[in-house]
């Protein structure tokens, strides 16, 4: 009897936006905005002056759109990385190194390697997938072979991934000559630039097509773990470890494969960085972030890839406006915290998932018995 | 010239093992009760806020101390709220926290100190007190061994007393059995909300003590970099030390005499201070695979508990 029920109401449109997870990730967005107003205001801020100036300083014109999706691309990457490892039952607390790692290899290929254009782009992203891929590969086979949690070994990861980066700037061929603490500048070939001028005139300077690698990297994922026997395994193994080997599937060695895919798009969104926006790497002088703000876009898009690419977006969008805060004079911490509060309902929407579904539940049944 | 090197590198190793003790400690009365905390560096860094805006403005370090600690508990009290109480995902609502508290640190002293991202300097008369600092004299093996910040020998003290607590009391047993076995605890009449609340927000509390540390002792100055990574090691260091506050300890010290050695490899030596910087990372992971081997992680760990009705 309930068991019927249940089916009818999934049919219906109504119950289809209760059981997902999109309304209440959209509550969560709301909740955190409301947050971030009472503080703004608290601390005698103008809410909506600040509100104000993070919609028109993105969406104000097409070059600040054209900036916020170029912001995007990397976190919407290493988003990926991180949701992939989510779907796989591993916790890729490491994006952060893989990303770093990612940077170095493109930059590297970028500056050294004279080929052109059509070669070169795919060349410096391609080193990068292969440098995060197995960065992450080490930890994968630390935890496989001798037991070693990842956690542990990814925190410890990302710090060498880090020196690592700034001892590869201070080396004499790589520092770039003259004052400042960076390499040198990639090859123009190896630029993720658009370069026709009609459409710079549009799209502003700054315009770059990395974006389409998220897109297209988002589109694989999706397409690898919903549609291919690869895809299948990981999940299984990510659901059930146990099971997944009861069926037959190999649980260490699919592992690994998530962890090495799973690195190779934080590398893939160094390279994008890098590529479409920083052209060198500066010495660090603490972490970047990009991994850790992937877990958020992986969080915010409910670990589905092509979630992570709108989750990206926004929080690209929100770190670009968050830039331009200072304008207004709003500390742009105003985003971490709007972002933190977002995170945290949706850690807890489930609650307000079964409020709802229960009160809902409960009106279909009062309304059957006046029928 | 030897034993005076020795001296100043026992100094450094115990001047940068306390904070990552601190919360190290924390860390484990979460983890052994079953929620997973990610959100240590979180709470470190407003701990690391509140303890320097109150040195500011109270001038007592150790009232400041205390309401560092204070400001770790709320936060980890807001995790408790959401993994206990809500069953939340751990790992989700840690990851929240690392957003929010030290957004909300950098937002506070951007809104009290006139727009800027930094505090004013902790005078030195605000500062947390050392100890046994004239007994010998200055410069001599011994001054350097024990002319130490007083919270490094609470935080050994602190380890004794936690161990203590862990298991030889009714409460660290439960706590113990709680992160464990939840279900056959409740059966017992055990009430594991409320011992995972108190383990919780007893992480919170030490991590805030963990990152006042900083700003009351060794950097004397909140800045919104002053804690960056060193939560994430307090939880590495937890795990390395197999969850348990002696092995914490061990592992603690030795990140702390790694980054001894490079603060004073760096200030004497020609090889590149980013490779000195990588030895504490390199040398845990090779400890862990020739020496310490699998920890075995608390078998509710990260799995929400809910009592059934």
């Amino acid at each position: 009897m309930s068991n019927t029920k249940a089916k009818d109401s999934k049919s219906s449109f109504g119950a289809k936006v209760l059981h997902g997870n999109l309304l209440y990730t959209l509550i969560s967005i709301a909740v955190g905005f409301i947050v971030g107003a009472i503080l703004l205001q608290a601390a005698g801020i103008s809410a909506g002056e600040a509100y104000g100036k993070l919609i028109t300083g993105t969406l104000g014109k097409p070059k600040f759109i054209v900036w916020s999706i170029v912001y995007a691309s990397p976190i919407i990457l290493t988003g990926l990385s991180v949701a992939f490892s989510f779907q796989t039952g591993v916790f890729n607390i490491g994006a952060e190194g893989q990303y770093v790692v990612g940077t170095l290899a493109a930059c590297i290929v970028g500056v050294f390697v004279k080929v052109p254009a059509v070669i070169h782009v795919p060349l410096c992203l391609i080193a990068a997938a292969l440098a995060g891929g197995l960065w992450s590969m080490v930890v994968a086979v630390l935890k496989v072979k001798r037991g070693i949690n990842e956690v542990l070994s990814f925190i410890m990861f990302n710090w060498i991934a880090y020196y690592l980066s700034n001892y590869i700037v201070n080396i004499p061929a790589v520092h770039k000559e003259g004052n400042g603490e960076a390499t040198k500048d990639i090859l123009d070939s190896a630029k993720m630039l658009v370069t026709s001028e009609s459409l710079q005139d549009v799209l502003g300077s700054g315009a770059s097509y990395n974006i389409f690698v998220a897109v297209l990297a988002a589109i694989v994922i999706a397409f690898i773990l919903n549609r291919t026997t690869l895809g299948y395994k990981l999940k299984a193994v990510g659901f059930n470890r146990h099971a997944a080997e009861y069926g037959g599937i190999s649980a260490n060695k699919e592992i690994m494969t998530a962890m090495s895919i799973s690195g190779a798009l934080a590398g893939m969104g160094g390279a994008c960085q890098l590529m479409g926006m920083g052209m060198r790497i500066s010495q660090f002088s603490s972490q970047e972030g990009f991994g850790f703000q992937g877990i958020t876009v992986a969080l915010i898009g409910s670990t589905n890839p092509i979630g992570c690419i709108f989750a990206g977006l926004f929080y690209g969008a929100m770190k670009y406006g968050g830039t331009k805060l200072s304008l207004v004079n709003a500390p742009s911490e105003i985003v971490d915290i709007i972002m933190g509060t977002i995170i945290f309902f949706i850690a807890i929407s489930h609650v307000f998932k079964r409020l709802l579904l229960s009160h809902t539940g409960k009106k279909a049944k009062s309304e059957g018995g006046t029928k | 010239m030897f034993v005076r090197n020795l001296g100043l590198l026992i100094n450094a190793t115990m001047t940068y093992t306390p904070p990552l003790l601190l919360a190290a400690l924390g860390s484990c009365f979460s983890e052994r009760s079953g929620v997973v905390n990610i959100g240590i560096e979180g709470m470190m860094t407003i701990g690391a806020f509140v303890g320097a805006a109150m040195a500011l403005t109270c001038g007592n370090p150790w009232i400041a101390f205390l309401v560092g600690g204070l400001a770790g508990a709320l936060f980890g009290l807001l995790h408790a709220i959401a993994c206990v109480s809500f069953q939340a995902d751990q790992t989700i609502s840690g990851t929240a926290i690392n957003f929010l508290a030290p957004g909300l640190a950098v937002f506070l002293c951007k809104a009290i100190y006139d727009g800027s991202s930094d505090t004013p300097a902790v005078d030195i008369s605000m500062k947390l007190p050392k100890v046994f600092n004239d007994i010998f004299p200055v410069g001599s093996f011994w001054n350097n061994v024990l002319s130490n910040y007083s919270v490094a020998y609470l935080s050994l003290v602190l380890v004794a007393v936690i161990w203590f607590v862990f298991y030889k009391t009714k409460f660290g047993m439960r706590l113990r059995a709680v992160g464990e076995a939840p279900e056959a605890c409740d059966t017992l009449g055990i009430n594991v909300y409320k011992i995972r609340y108190i383990c919780v927000i007893l992480s919170g509390f030490l991590a805030g003590l963990g990152g006042a540390y900083i700003t009351l002792a060794t950097v004397s100055q909140f800045r919104p970099i002053v804690i960056v990574g060193q939560g994430f090691m307090a939880i590495a260091a937890v795990i390395f030390g197999k969850f348990k506050p002696q092995g914490a300890l061990l592992a603690c010290l030795l990140f702390g005499f790694c980054n001894g050695v490079k603060v004073l490899a760096t200030s004497s030596n020609t090889v590149s201070p980013n490779l000195i910087s990588m030895i504490p990372y390199i040398v845990t992971i090779l400890a862990l695979v020739l020496f310490v081997g699998t920890a075995r992680v608390p078998a509710a760990n990260g799995k929400p508990f809910q009592k059934a009705k």
